[in-house]
């Protein structure tokens, strides 16, 4: 084929074809500015509520102690997340577990406390603080704030540096030193389990909150325990520490922590 | 006349050094992988469709999954809306792992015969159907399960 024809014959096809698909184009553009547009869209439905919020419990270890619950609110979150029970406190993985008076509040206790107070369990676990240190250390963002205030983990960024577990002041936060599935008895098979060398923590519930259910801990305390928004004046929470005296953990390191404990008279008010 | 010899010589030891892959598969057929449905909840399905057509599932499931695992861990969004106007949850665990609860004849089929190595399994998917409390091994794997 000679150069000239060959370039006449291309122009030729070019041009018809090009034809039906600038109509396509036309045609399409058309029809999702009809009633296509109206029809929703296919993809990641946004049902995550945005507004800015801060969850936080309001703990009462003395009404706690009184129900027994406290077996039953580690034991359910241990069920459901997969966490592993290695037996050995070097390597253990905690999201909820108990501690006494001077372990929680070590920089309140004194000798002159009252006995209850001081043998009591309290539930201690990730206090999602307002200015959390682990998420202004981690290299990754593998942690993170949410708007409604949980701090979250994502297991699938996370390089297991351990920064975050250096930077937590509360020790909420584990390293899976090995295949946490070695370690369970029973898999929970709508929740993964994770990795060795992934740090884990309590999430709050997150997959819980975002469809509308309390985490599962609030749940087993059978009250014992009230969650809620902390910046509605109107919520449980909020009501529950206008009537309370509460105390929190190391506040004075300025990370905000959410997780109030009533230490006092808690039956009378609650 | 010693020169060129030479040359020839390393010419042809050259060629069939860089056709010895071509030697090695010679005649060797590899069929399509051949994946299977056979699980108890796709069988109970009524119509046997993927949340999205099958060609999509797969040549894309990898982009949809990585949208699903950002949208549920990141962003708290848990509802999908397929092409259909179905809505699915966002879960591995649940939704594609729900159906496609045999890993070893479905998607380790089509991994293996393109060379893709996951580690997908570590964490989702963990119910051997006839042991659902056993741990379960996944090949390459083993260097995870090794107790202190
Ligand atoms: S308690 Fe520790 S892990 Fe939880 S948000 Fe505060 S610093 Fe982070
Ligand atoms: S261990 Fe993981 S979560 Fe913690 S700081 Fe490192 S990457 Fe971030
Ligand atoms: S809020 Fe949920 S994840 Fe956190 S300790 Fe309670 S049950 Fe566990």
């Amino acid at each position: 084929m000679e150069r000239r024809t060959f370039l006449k014959a291309a122009a030729a096809v070019g041009a018809t074809s090009l034809l039906p698909v600038s109509a396509m184009a036309v045609s399409s553009a058309m029809a999702s500015s009809g009633e296509d547009a109206q029809r929703e869209e296919p993809g990641v439905v946004d049902t995550y509520d945005a507004t800015p919020k801060q969850w936080g419990f309001v703990i009462d270890a003395k009404k706690i102690e009184e129900l027994g619950v406290m077996d039953d609110m580690i034991g359910a979150c241990n069920h459901a997340h997969n966490i592993p029970q290695t037996g050995d406190p070097k390597t253990e993985v905690k999201w909820i577990w108990a501690e006494p008076f001077e372990n929680t509040f070590a920089d309140m206790e004194s000798e002159y406390m009252d006995e209850e107070t001081l043998d009591r369990a309290y539930p201690v676990l990730c206090n999602h603080c307002d200015n959390p240190p682990c998420v202004r250390v981690c290299p990754t963002k593998a942690t993170f704030k949410r708007s409604d205030g949980i701090v979250m983990m994502d297991p699938h960024r996370c390089i297991g540096c351990r920064f975050c577990m250096g930077g937590c002041p509360y020790g909420a936060r584990s390293l899976n030193f090995f295949d946490p599935r070695l370690y369970l008895d029973e898999i929970n098979p709508d929740y993964p389990t994770r990795t060795k060398g992934v740090v884990e923590k309590c999430t709050l519930c997150a997959e819980r909150i975002d469809k509308g259910e309390i985490p599962l801990c609030v749940e087993a305390s059978k009250g014992a325990v009230l969650f809620g928004d902390l910046n509605d004046p109107d919520s449980e929470v909020s009501r529950a520490l206008k009537e309370a005296f509460f105390i929190r953990r190391r506040v004075s390191l300025g990370t905000g922590p959410n997780m109030y404990y009533i230490v006092s008279g808690g039956a009378e008010n609650a | 006349m010693t020169k060129k010899w030479t040359i020839g010589i390393f010419v042809v030891i050259l060629i069939g050094i860089f056709a010895i892959p071509f030697l090695v598969n010679a005649g060797r057929v590899d069929g399509d992988p051949d994946v299977s449905l056979d699980t108890p909840q796709i069988n109970a399905l009524e119509v046997k469709e993927c949340i999205e057509p099958t060609d999509y599932m797969r040549e894309s499931h990898m982009v949809l999954l990585d949208e699903w695992r950002n949208s549920v861990v990141r962003d708290g969004n848990y509802e999908y809306r397929s092409q259909s106007g179905q809505i699915y949850e966002m879960s591995l665990d649940e939704t594609c792992l729900g159906c496609h609860s045999n890993q070893a004849d479905f998607c380790d089929k089509c991994h293996e015969y393109s060379s893709v190595d996951l580690y997908c399994w570590q964490c989702h998917g963990t119910i051997d159907e006839e042991n659902p409390n056993a741990v379960i091994e996944n090949g390459d794997d083993v260097l995870f399960t090794e107790k202190a």
